[in-house]
Protein backbone atom coordinates (compact mmCIF):
# COMPACT_ATOMS: atom_id res chain seq x y z
CA UNK A 1 0.00 0.00 0.00
CA UNK A 2 1.23 3.39 -1.09
CA UNK A 3 -0.33 6.15 0.43
CA UNK A 4 -0.37 9.95 -0.63
CA UNK A 5 -1.52 13.04 0.25
CA UNK A 6 -2.14 15.92 -1.69
CA UNK A 7 -1.05 18.61 0.76
CA UNK A 8 2.37 17.26 0.46
CA UNK A 9 2.59 15.30 -2.88
CA UNK A 10 2.12 17.25 -6.25
CA UNK A 11 -0.52 15.95 -8.70
CA UNK A 12 1.81 15.47 -10.94
CA UNK A 13 4.11 13.08 -8.98
CA UNK A 14 1.09 11.11 -8.22
CA UNK A 15 0.14 10.94 -11.69
CA UNK A 16 3.25 9.80 -12.56
CA UNK A 17 3.72 6.99 -10.14
CA UNK A 18 0.56 5.59 -11.33
CA UNK A 19 1.54 5.86 -14.81
CA UNK A 20 4.56 3.95 -13.50
CA UNK A 21 3.17 1.27 -11.62
CA UNK A 22 2.41 -2.07 -12.69
CA UNK A 23 0.39 -3.10 -9.82
CA UNK A 24 -0.32 -2.33 -6.22
CA UNK A 25 -2.71 -0.51 -3.49
CA UNK A 26 -2.71 2.84 -3.61
CA UNK A 27 -4.54 5.61 -1.48
CA UNK A 28 -5.17 9.44 -2.21
CA UNK A 29 -5.90 11.97 0.82
CA UNK A 30 -7.05 15.61 0.74
CA UNK A 31 -7.26 15.86 -3.54
CA UNK A 32 -9.34 19.19 -2.65
CA UNK A 33 -11.15 18.79 -6.06
CA UNK A 34 -8.10 18.79 -8.13
CA UNK A 35 -8.11 17.69 -11.96
CA UNK A 36 -7.13 14.59 -13.87
CA UNK A 37 -6.25 13.04 -10.54
CA UNK A 38 -5.76 9.47 -11.59
CA UNK A 39 -6.00 10.09 -15.40
CA UNK A 40 -4.27 7.97 -18.01
CA UNK A 41 -3.35 4.72 -15.30
CA UNK A 42 -3.03 1.70 -17.66
CA UNK A 43 -2.12 -1.27 -15.08
CA UNK A 44 -4.37 -3.01 -12.34
CA UNK A 45 -4.01 -1.16 -9.61
CA UNK A 46 -6.38 -0.80 -6.87
CA UNK A 47 -6.14 3.30 -6.18
CA UNK A 48 -8.83 5.01 -3.52
CA UNK A 49 -8.98 8.52 -3.46
CA UNK A 50 -10.62 10.05 -0.07
CA UNK A 51 -12.40 13.24 -0.72
CA UNK A 52 -13.68 15.54 -3.49
CA UNK A 53 -11.72 15.71 -7.11
CA UNK A 54 -12.05 17.73 -10.07
CA UNK A 55 -12.19 17.27 -13.72
CA UNK A 56 -11.57 14.11 -15.69
CA UNK A 57 -10.45 11.71 -12.57
CA UNK A 58 -9.63 8.40 -13.76
CA UNK A 59 -9.93 9.98 -17.20
CA UNK A 60 -8.92 7.23 -20.34
CA UNK A 61 -8.44 4.44 -17.49
CA UNK A 62 -7.33 0.77 -18.65
CA UNK A 63 -7.32 -2.06 -16.48
CA UNK A 64 -7.57 -0.29 -12.86
CA UNK A 65 -10.30 -0.09 -10.10
CA UNK A 66 -10.60 3.70 -8.69
CA UNK A 67 -12.77 4.76 -6.09
CA UNK A 68 -13.53 8.03 -5.61
CA UNK A 69 -15.10 8.62 -1.85
CA UNK A 70 -16.53 12.11 -2.62
CA UNK A 71 -18.29 13.80 -5.28
CA UNK A 72 -16.60 14.13 -8.83
CA UNK A 73 -16.13 16.76 -11.37
CA UNK A 74 -16.41 17.41 -15.08
CA UNK A 75 -15.95 14.35 -17.29
CA UNK A 76 -14.52 11.19 -14.57
CA UNK A 77 -13.35 8.24 -16.19
CA UNK A 78 -14.17 10.39 -19.83
CA UNK A 79 -12.74 8.18 -22.27
CA UNK A 80 -12.10 4.71 -19.95
CA UNK A 81 -11.17 1.49 -21.85
CA UNK A 82 -11.50 -1.01 -19.18
CA UNK A 83 -11.49 -1.30 -15.36
CA UNK A 84 -14.15 0.42 -12.52
CA UNK A 85 -14.36 3.61 -11.70
CA UNK A 86 -16.47 3.85 -8.27
CA UNK A 87 -17.62 7.02 -6.68
CA UNK A 88 -19.64 7.44 -3.60
CA UNK A 89 -21.14 10.75 -3.92
CA UNK A 90 -22.45 12.52 -7.00
CA UNK A 91 -20.73 13.70 -10.43
CA UNK A 92 -20.73 16.66 -12.59
CA UNK A 93 -21.74 16.60 -16.10
CA UNK A 94 -20.30 14.18 -19.02
CA UNK A 95 -19.26 11.68 -16.61
CA UNK A 96 -18.05 8.31 -18.68
CA UNK A 97 -18.58 10.60 -21.54
CA UNK A 98 -17.19 8.63 -24.79
CA UNK A 99 -16.14 5.61 -22.15
CA UNK A 100 -15.25 2.89 -24.42
CA UNK A 101 -15.27 -0.17 -21.56
CA UNK A 102 -14.95 -1.08 -18.37
CA UNK A 103 -18.05 0.06 -15.56
CA UNK A 104 -18.09 3.13 -14.03
CA UNK A 105 -20.61 3.36 -10.82
CA UNK A 106 -21.74 6.55 -9.09
CA UNK A 107 -23.79 5.73 -6.31
CA UNK A 108 -25.24 9.11 -6.12
CA UNK A 109 -26.37 11.25 -8.98
CA UNK A 110 -24.83 12.70 -12.04
CA UNK A 111 -25.30 15.74 -13.64
CA UNK A 112 -25.78 16.40 -17.80
CA UNK A 113 -24.83 14.51 -20.49
CA UNK A 114 -24.20 11.32 -18.34
CA UNK A 115 -22.74 8.71 -21.32
CA UNK A 116 -22.57 11.44 -24.06
CA UNK A 117 -21.13 9.62 -26.95
CA UNK A 118 -20.62 6.21 -25.06
CA UNK A 119 -19.36 3.75 -27.12
CA UNK A 120 -19.36 0.59 -25.16
CA UNK A 121 -18.68 1.59 -21.39
CA UNK A 122 -21.42 0.42 -18.51
CA UNK A 123 -22.74 3.44 -16.52
CA UNK A 124 -24.62 2.86 -13.29
CA UNK A 125 -25.75 5.88 -11.55
CA UNK A 126 -27.39 4.82 -7.90
CA UNK A 127 -29.32 8.25 -8.00
CA UNK A 128 -30.67 10.67 -11.13
CA UNK A 129 -28.83 11.98 -14.42
CA UNK A 130 -29.23 15.43 -15.99
CA UNK A 131 -30.34 16.41 -19.19
CA UNK A 132 -29.12 15.59 -22.37
CA UNK A 133 -27.98 11.88 -20.78
CA UNK A 134 -26.68 9.20 -23.40
CA UNK A 135 -26.78 11.74 -26.24
CA UNK A 136 -25.22 10.09 -29.58
CA UNK A 137 -24.58 7.22 -27.34
CA UNK A 138 -23.15 4.54 -29.58
CA UNK A 139 -23.36 1.45 -27.81
CA UNK A 140 -22.97 0.68 -23.73
CA UNK A 141 -25.69 0.44 -20.90
CA UNK A 142 -26.86 3.42 -19.33
CA UNK A 143 -28.48 2.35 -16.12
CA UNK A 144 -30.18 4.53 -13.90
CA UNK A 145 -31.78 3.89 -10.76
CA UNK A 146 -33.33 7.69 -10.48
CA UNK A 147 -35.20 9.56 -12.78
CA UNK A 148 -33.57 11.12 -16.27
CA UNK A 149 -34.27 14.37 -17.53
CA UNK A 150 -35.10 16.33 -20.75
CA UNK A 151 -34.30 14.96 -23.62
CA UNK A 152 -32.81 11.42 -22.28
CA UNK A 153 -31.07 9.53 -25.68
CA UNK A 154 -31.27 12.10 -28.06
CA UNK A 155 -29.92 11.00 -31.52
CA UNK A 156 -29.19 7.73 -29.83
CA UNK A 157 -27.39 5.38 -31.89
CA UNK A 158 -26.80 1.73 -30.11
CA UNK A 159 -26.82 1.96 -26.59
CA UNK A 160 -29.62 0.65 -24.15
CA UNK A 161 -30.74 2.54 -21.43
CA UNK A 162 -32.61 1.43 -18.48
CA UNK A 163 -34.20 3.72 -16.02
CA UNK A 164 -35.95 2.58 -13.06
CA UNK A 165 -37.64 6.41 -12.52
CA UNK A 166 -39.14 8.63 -14.68
CA UNK A 167 -37.80 10.25 -17.75
CA UNK A 168 -38.52 13.81 -18.20
CA UNK A 169 -38.30 13.66 -21.64
CA UNK A 170 -36.80 11.43 -24.81
CA UNK A 171 -34.44 13.21 -26.87
CA UNK A 172 -34.73 12.92 -30.56
CA UNK A 173 -35.32 9.07 -32.07
CA UNK A 174 -35.16 7.76 -28.60
CA UNK A 175 -37.71 5.43 -28.15
CA UNK A 176 -39.52 3.01 -25.11
CA UNK A 177 -38.72 -0.36 -26.26
CA UNK A 178 -39.91 -3.82 -25.01
CA UNK A 179 -37.95 -5.26 -22.13
CA UNK A 180 -37.26 -8.88 -23.19
CA UNK A 181 -35.91 -12.17 -21.31
CA UNK A 182 -32.39 -11.24 -22.52
CA UNK A 183 -32.48 -7.46 -21.56
CA UNK A 184 -33.54 -8.36 -17.82
CA UNK A 185 -30.76 -10.83 -17.88
CA UNK A 186 -28.15 -8.53 -19.07
CA UNK A 187 -29.54 -5.96 -16.45
CA UNK A 188 -29.41 -8.10 -13.42
CA UNK A 189 -25.72 -9.49 -14.85
CA UNK A 190 -24.76 -5.45 -14.79
CA UNK A 191 -26.07 -4.46 -11.58
CA UNK A 192 -24.54 -7.37 -9.77
CA UNK A 193 -21.17 -6.64 -11.48
CA UNK A 194 -21.70 -2.97 -9.75
CA UNK A 195 -22.86 -4.07 -6.38
CA UNK A 196 -26.31 -2.58 -6.52
CA UNK A 197 -28.87 -4.02 -5.51
CA UNK A 198 -32.10 -3.18 -7.73
CA UNK A 199 -34.85 -5.63 -9.55
CA UNK A 200 -34.13 -5.24 -13.08
CA UNK A 201 -37.99 -5.87 -13.92
CA UNK A 202 -38.54 -2.50 -11.88
CA UNK A 203 -36.64 -0.66 -15.42
CA UNK A 204 -37.57 0.49 -18.59
CA UNK A 205 -35.54 0.20 -21.25
CA UNK A 206 -34.82 2.94 -24.21
CA UNK A 207 -33.23 3.19 -27.07
CA UNK A 208 -33.05 4.41 -30.54
CA UNK A 209 -35.82 4.41 -33.50
CA UNK A 210 -33.37 4.34 -35.85
CA UNK A 211 -35.13 6.48 -37.73
CA UNK A 212 -32.77 9.59 -37.68
CA UNK A 213 -29.51 7.48 -38.89
CA UNK A 214 -28.57 5.65 -42.15
CA UNK A 215 -29.62 2.00 -40.24
CA UNK A 216 -28.69 -1.02 -41.92
CA UNK A 217 -29.16 -4.29 -39.83
CA UNK A 218 -26.86 -5.65 -41.51
CA UNK A 219 -24.19 -2.69 -39.46
CA UNK A 220 -24.39 -4.39 -35.94
CA UNK A 221 -24.76 -8.08 -34.87
CA UNK A 222 -25.74 -7.71 -31.45
CA UNK A 223 -29.36 -6.37 -31.91
CA UNK A 224 -32.01 -7.90 -34.24
CA UNK A 225 -34.02 -5.09 -35.87
CA UNK A 226 -36.67 -3.24 -34.56
CA UNK A 227 -35.36 -5.24 -31.79
CA UNK B 1 -13.71 29.79 -20.17
CA UNK B 2 -13.52 32.59 -17.19
CA UNK B 3 -14.30 31.69 -13.90
CA UNK B 4 -16.40 32.81 -11.49
CA UNK B 5 -16.82 32.63 -7.49
CA UNK B 6 -19.44 33.65 -5.47
CA UNK B 7 -19.88 33.77 -1.41
CA UNK B 8 -22.72 34.59 0.38
CA UNK B 9 -22.52 34.59 4.37
CA UNK B 10 -25.95 34.26 5.76
CA UNK B 11 -24.76 34.53 9.15
CA UNK B 12 -22.30 37.21 10.37
CA UNK B 13 -19.92 34.41 11.64
CA UNK B 14 -17.36 35.02 9.09
CA UNK B 15 -18.22 38.46 8.34
CA UNK B 16 -14.68 39.12 9.16
CA UNK B 17 -13.13 36.76 7.01
CA UNK B 18 -15.28 37.72 4.02
CA UNK B 19 -12.33 39.36 1.90
CA UNK B 20 -9.84 36.49 2.95
CA UNK B 21 -12.05 33.29 1.97
CA UNK B 22 -13.21 35.32 -1.35
CA UNK B 23 -9.21 35.78 -2.00
CA UNK B 24 -8.66 31.80 -1.27
CA UNK B 25 -11.37 30.97 -3.97
CA UNK B 26 -10.39 33.82 -6.81
CA UNK B 27 -6.51 32.17 -6.07
CA UNK B 28 -7.80 28.90 -7.24
CA UNK B 29 -9.79 30.66 -10.07
CA UNK B 30 -6.17 31.65 -11.69
CA UNK B 31 -5.84 28.61 -14.39
CA UNK B 32 -9.62 29.58 -15.84
CA UNK B 33 -8.83 33.50 -16.42
CA UNK B 34 -5.62 34.25 -16.48
CA UNK B 35 -5.75 37.67 -17.94
CA UNK B 36 -7.46 40.17 -15.67
CA UNK B 37 -9.57 39.35 -12.63
CA UNK B 38 -12.32 41.69 -10.26
CA UNK B 39 -14.65 41.58 -7.51
CA UNK B 40 -17.75 42.75 -5.92
CA UNK B 41 -17.82 43.29 -2.08
CA UNK B 42 -20.90 44.00 -0.17
CA UNK B 43 -21.31 45.50 3.12
CA UNK B 44 -25.21 45.09 3.93
CA UNK B 45 -24.24 45.82 7.68
CA UNK B 46 -23.37 49.09 6.84
CA UNK B 47 -25.79 50.21 4.60
CA UNK B 48 -27.27 53.85 5.87
CA UNK B 49 -30.02 55.24 4.01
CA UNK B 50 -27.78 59.09 3.47
CA UNK B 51 -24.45 57.20 1.98
CA UNK B 52 -23.76 56.55 -1.69
CA UNK B 53 -20.58 55.27 -2.83
CA UNK B 54 -19.79 55.32 -6.34
CA UNK B 55 -16.63 53.57 -7.05
CA UNK B 56 -14.89 54.47 -10.37
CA UNK B 57 -12.20 53.72 -12.43
CA UNK B 58 -9.68 55.87 -14.20
CA UNK B 59 -7.93 53.38 -16.68
CA UNK B 60 -4.54 54.58 -17.89
CA UNK B 61 -5.30 58.81 -16.92
CA UNK B 62 -4.62 61.25 -14.24
CA UNK B 63 -6.86 62.23 -12.60
CA UNK B 64 -7.73 65.25 -10.63
CA UNK B 65 -9.83 63.73 -8.42
CA UNK B 66 -10.17 66.99 -6.18
CA UNK B 67 -11.70 68.25 -9.27
CA UNK B 68 -14.22 65.28 -9.84
CA UNK B 69 -15.03 65.29 -6.28
CA UNK B 70 -15.68 69.34 -6.43
CA UNK B 71 -17.79 68.50 -9.79
CA UNK B 72 -20.14 65.86 -8.55
CA UNK B 73 -20.88 67.88 -5.14
CA UNK B 74 -21.81 71.00 -7.11
CA UNK B 75 -23.90 68.55 -10.00
CA UNK B 76 -25.74 67.29 -6.74
CA UNK B 77 -26.41 70.00 -4.80
CA UNK B 78 -24.67 68.58 -1.99
CA UNK B 79 -21.37 67.20 -0.42
CA UNK B 80 -19.19 64.60 -2.33
CA UNK B 81 -15.83 63.08 -0.43
CA UNK B 82 -13.29 61.08 -2.55
CA UNK B 83 -10.98 57.88 -2.12
CA UNK B 84 -8.55 57.53 -4.48
CA UNK B 85 -7.34 53.70 -4.38
CA UNK B 86 -4.47 52.93 -7.32
CA UNK B 87 -6.24 53.61 -10.54
CA UNK B 88 -10.13 53.51 -8.51
CA UNK B 89 -11.31 55.99 -6.51
CA UNK B 90 -14.85 55.73 -4.37
CA UNK B 91 -16.87 58.18 -3.75
CA UNK B 92 -19.16 59.22 -1.21
CA UNK B 93 -22.53 61.20 -0.95
CA UNK B 94 -25.47 61.50 0.57
CA UNK B 95 -27.11 62.24 -2.78
CA UNK B 96 -28.61 60.26 -5.25
CA UNK B 97 -26.71 57.55 -7.02
CA UNK B 98 -28.10 56.66 -10.54
CA UNK B 99 -27.84 60.70 -11.23
CA UNK B 100 -24.43 60.82 -9.86
CA UNK B 101 -23.58 57.81 -12.33
CA UNK B 102 -25.32 59.89 -14.69
CA UNK B 103 -23.54 62.91 -14.18
CA UNK B 104 -19.85 61.11 -13.96
CA UNK B 105 -20.98 59.37 -17.40
CA UNK B 106 -21.78 62.65 -19.50
CA UNK B 107 -19.25 64.71 -18.28
CA UNK B 108 -16.36 63.02 -17.25
CA UNK B 109 -15.75 60.34 -19.59
CA UNK B 110 -11.60 59.64 -18.91
CA UNK B 111 -13.38 57.59 -15.92
CA UNK B 112 -15.05 54.14 -15.75
CA UNK B 113 -18.10 54.39 -13.15
CA UNK B 114 -18.12 50.60 -11.96
CA UNK B 115 -20.69 50.74 -9.44
CA UNK B 116 -22.73 52.79 -7.06
CA UNK B 117 -25.05 51.73 -4.27
CA UNK B 118 -25.23 51.25 -0.29
CA UNK B 119 -23.54 48.26 0.08
CA UNK B 120 -21.33 47.49 -3.09
CA UNK B 121 -17.59 48.30 -3.85
CA UNK B 122 -16.04 47.14 -7.14
CA UNK B 123 -12.70 46.57 -8.13
CA UNK B 124 -10.95 45.30 -11.48
CA UNK B 125 -7.71 45.15 -13.08
CA UNK B 126 -5.67 43.65 -16.01
CA UNK B 127 -3.41 41.06 -14.78
CA UNK B 128 -2.96 38.05 -13.12
CA UNK B 129 -5.86 37.70 -9.98
CA UNK B 130 -3.84 36.88 -7.17
CA UNK B 131 -2.73 40.50 -7.74
CA UNK B 132 -5.51 41.96 -8.65
CA UNK B 133 -6.54 40.57 -4.89
CA UNK B 134 -3.07 42.00 -3.58
CA UNK B 135 -3.65 45.93 -4.62
CA UNK B 136 -7.47 45.94 -3.72
CA UNK B 137 -6.54 44.29 -0.17
CA UNK B 138 -9.40 41.74 -0.68
CA UNK B 139 -8.41 39.69 2.06
CA UNK B 140 -8.32 42.21 4.42
CA UNK B 141 -11.97 43.22 3.70
CA UNK B 142 -14.99 42.66 5.66
CA UNK B 143 -18.66 42.40 4.53
CA UNK B 144 -21.13 40.48 4.00
CA UNK B 145 -20.74 38.85 -0.09
CA UNK B 146 -18.70 39.01 -2.49
CA UNK B 147 -19.02 38.48 -6.50
CA UNK B 148 -15.62 38.13 -8.44
CA UNK B 149 -14.26 36.79 -11.75
CA UNK B 150 -11.13 35.70 -13.39
CA UNK B 151 -11.10 36.21 -17.27
CA UNK B 152 -9.99 34.59 -20.28
CA UNK B 153 -10.81 36.84 -23.62
CA UNK B 154 -12.38 35.15 -25.98
CA UNK B 155 -14.74 37.82 -27.82
CA UNK B 156 -12.76 41.39 -27.17
CA UNK B 157 -9.64 42.85 -25.85
CA UNK B 158 -8.07 42.20 -22.89
CA UNK B 159 -9.02 45.69 -21.11
CA UNK B 160 -10.07 46.79 -17.32
CA UNK B 161 -13.14 47.83 -18.65
CA UNK B 162 -14.23 44.50 -20.47
CA UNK B 163 -13.11 42.54 -16.48
CA UNK B 164 -15.75 41.37 -15.06
CA UNK B 165 -18.43 42.25 -12.57
CA UNK B 166 -20.37 44.61 -14.37
CA UNK B 167 -23.06 46.87 -12.89
CA UNK B 168 -25.10 49.47 -14.06
CA UNK B 169 -27.86 49.71 -11.60
CA UNK B 170 -27.78 50.48 -8.06
CA UNK B 171 -25.95 47.64 -5.76
CA UNK B 172 -26.86 45.14 -8.90
CA UNK B 173 -23.75 43.46 -10.13
CA UNK B 174 -22.76 40.42 -12.00
CA UNK B 175 -19.94 37.69 -13.27
CA UNK B 176 -20.63 35.82 -16.31
CA UNK B 177 -19.04 32.51 -17.89
CA UNK B 178 -20.13 32.48 -21.43
CA UNK B 179 -21.34 34.60 -24.11
CA UNK B 180 -24.98 36.46 -24.99
CA UNK B 181 -25.79 36.38 -29.40
CA UNK B 182 -28.29 38.92 -28.79
CA UNK B 183 -26.57 41.44 -26.57
CA UNK B 184 -26.28 44.39 -29.59
CA UNK B 185 -30.37 44.42 -30.08
CA UNK B 186 -30.97 44.21 -26.04
CA UNK B 187 -29.14 46.93 -25.45
CA UNK B 188 -30.25 49.32 -27.85
CA UNK B 189 -33.93 48.15 -26.41
CA UNK B 190 -32.31 48.80 -22.77
CA UNK B 191 -31.33 51.71 -23.96
CA UNK B 192 -34.66 52.99 -24.89
CA UNK B 193 -35.67 52.54 -21.44
CA UNK B 194 -33.30 54.64 -20.00
CA UNK B 195 -30.11 52.22 -19.39
CA UNK B 196 -26.70 53.98 -19.76
CA UNK B 197 -23.64 51.62 -21.25
CA UNK B 198 -20.05 52.24 -21.14
CA UNK B 199 -18.62 49.22 -22.95
CA UNK B 200 -19.25 46.80 -25.45
CA UNK B 201 -19.14 44.10 -23.88
CA UNK B 202 -22.06 41.48 -23.65
CA UNK B 203 -21.91 40.94 -19.89
CA UNK B 204 -22.54 44.40 -19.38
CA UNK B 205 -25.70 44.38 -20.96
CA UNK B 206 -27.03 41.14 -18.90
CA UNK B 207 -26.37 43.41 -15.57
CA UNK B 208 -27.77 46.15 -17.65
CA UNK B 209 -31.21 44.24 -18.25
CA UNK B 210 -31.59 43.25 -14.22
CA UNK B 211 -31.08 46.74 -13.53
CA UNK B 212 -33.73 47.85 -15.67
CA UNK B 213 -36.06 45.09 -14.86
CA UNK B 214 -35.05 45.76 -10.84
CA UNK B 215 -35.50 49.21 -11.10
CA UNK B 216 -39.01 48.68 -12.70
CA UNK B 217 -40.71 47.19 -9.63
CA UNK B 218 -38.94 43.47 -10.45
CA UNK B 219 -38.21 41.17 -7.48
CA UNK B 220 -34.83 39.40 -7.89
CA UNK B 221 -36.79 36.22 -8.83
CA UNK B 222 -38.73 37.67 -11.10
CA UNK B 223 -35.87 39.55 -13.16
CA UNK B 224 -34.12 36.57 -12.96
CA UNK B 225 -36.83 34.68 -14.83
CA UNK B 226 -37.23 37.35 -17.20
CA UNK B 227 -33.78 37.13 -17.95
CA UNK B 228 -34.56 33.08 -18.73
CA UNK B 229 -36.52 34.81 -21.98
CA UNK B 230 -34.53 37.65 -22.95
CA UNK B 231 -30.88 36.32 -23.07
CA UNK B 232 -30.06 34.11 -25.73
CA UNK B 233 -26.72 32.42 -25.08
CA UNK B 234 -24.30 30.65 -23.47
CA UNK B 235 -24.24 32.32 -19.41
CA UNK B 236 -23.84 30.91 -15.67
CA UNK B 237 -24.07 34.32 -14.09
CA UNK B 238 -23.53 34.88 -10.21
CA UNK B 239 -25.49 37.90 -8.74
CA UNK B 240 -25.05 40.20 -6.39
CA UNK B 241 -27.43 42.57 -5.13
CA UNK B 242 -27.80 44.62 -1.93
CA UNK B 243 -29.07 41.76 0.29
CA UNK B 244 -29.10 38.75 -1.66
CA UNK B 245 -26.72 36.48 -3.86
CA UNK B 246 -28.48 34.58 -7.17
CA UNK B 247 -27.16 32.23 -9.67
CA UNK B 248 -28.81 31.19 -12.23
CA UNK B 249 -27.60 28.91 -16.10
CA UNK B 250 -29.12 29.30 -19.03
CA UNK B 251 -31.20 26.07 -20.48
CA UNK B 252 -28.01 23.89 -21.86
CA UNK B 253 -25.94 24.84 -18.97
CA UNK B 254 -22.98 23.96 -20.86
CA UNK B 255 -20.78 26.32 -18.79
CA UNK B 256 -19.73 24.97 -15.35
CA UNK B 257 -21.29 25.60 -12.08
CA UNK B 258 -21.10 24.03 -8.52
CA UNK B 259 -23.31 25.53 -5.01
CA UNK B 260 -22.26 24.87 -1.75
CA UNK B 261 -24.12 25.44 1.29
CA UNK B 262 -23.96 25.33 4.98
CA UNK B 263 -26.13 26.85 7.99
CA UNK B 264 -23.62 30.16 7.49
CA UNK B 265 -22.73 29.99 4.15
CA UNK B 266 -23.64 29.87 0.15
CA UNK B 267 -20.72 29.83 -2.07
CA UNK B 268 -20.77 29.53 -5.68
CA UNK B 269 -17.92 28.90 -7.84
CA UNK B 270 -16.96 27.10 -11.75
CA UNK B 271 -15.46 24.24 -10.17
CA UNK B 272 -15.30 23.08 -6.27
CA UNK B 273 -11.74 23.49 -5.63
CA UNK B 274 -12.27 27.39 -5.37
CA UNK B 275 -15.04 25.90 -2.61
CA UNK B 276 -12.57 23.23 -0.85
CA UNK B 277 -10.78 25.47 1.13
CA UNK B 278 -14.21 27.09 2.95
CA UNK B 279 -14.89 26.40 6.43
CA UNK B 280 -16.72 23.37 7.22
CA UNK B 281 -16.46 22.68 3.70
CA UNK B 282 -17.15 18.91 4.38
CA UNK B 283 -20.72 19.35 6.05
CA UNK B 284 -21.75 21.56 3.27
CA UNK B 285 -24.07 20.50 0.68
CA UNK B 286 -22.80 20.30 -2.71
CA UNK B 287 -24.82 20.06 -6.10
CA UNK B 288 -25.24 21.97 -9.54
CA UNK B 289 -27.71 24.51 -9.97
CA UNK B 290 -30.16 22.91 -12.22
CA UNK B 291 -30.56 24.65 -16.11
CA UNK B 292 -33.07 27.13 -16.85
CA UNK B 293 -33.31 27.58 -12.71
CA UNK B 294 -33.64 30.75 -10.58
CA UNK B 295 -31.89 30.12 -7.45
CA UNK B 296 -31.73 33.05 -4.84
CA UNK B 297 -30.02 33.55 -1.54
CA UNK B 298 -31.80 36.86 0.67
CA UNK B 299 -30.08 37.55 4.27
CA UNK B 300 -32.67 37.73 7.30
CA UNK B 301 -35.45 37.70 5.01
CA UNK B 302 -38.80 36.70 6.87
Amino acid sequence: MIAFDLFTTSLREVNQTLHAAGSGDFTIDNPQGAHALGCGIDAPLEVKINGPVGYYCAGMNQHANVSVIGNAGTGVAENMMSGTVRVSGNASQSAGATGHGGMLIIEGSASARCGISMKGIDIVVGGNVGHMSAFMAQTGNLIVLGDAGADLGDSIYEARIFVRGTVGGLGADCAEKEMRPRHLELLADRLTAARIEADPADFTRYGSARALYNFHADDIDHEEPGA
Amino acid sequence: MCGIVGLYLKTDRHEQQLGHLAALMLHEMRARGPDSAGFSIYDANAVRSDVTRITVLAESVEVDWEHVRSGLAAALATTVDVRPIHDHAVLETDGDGRAARQWLIDHQPQLDVLAYGKAIELFKAVGDPDGVADRFDLAKRAGTHVVAHTRMATESAITTNGSHPFSTGADTCLVHNGSLSNHNQLRERLEACGETFQTENDSEVAAGYLAWRLREGDSLEQALHGALDDLDGFYTLAIGVQDGFAVLRDAIACKPAVIAETDDWVAMSSEFRAIAQLPEVNDADVWEPEPATVYTWTRGAA
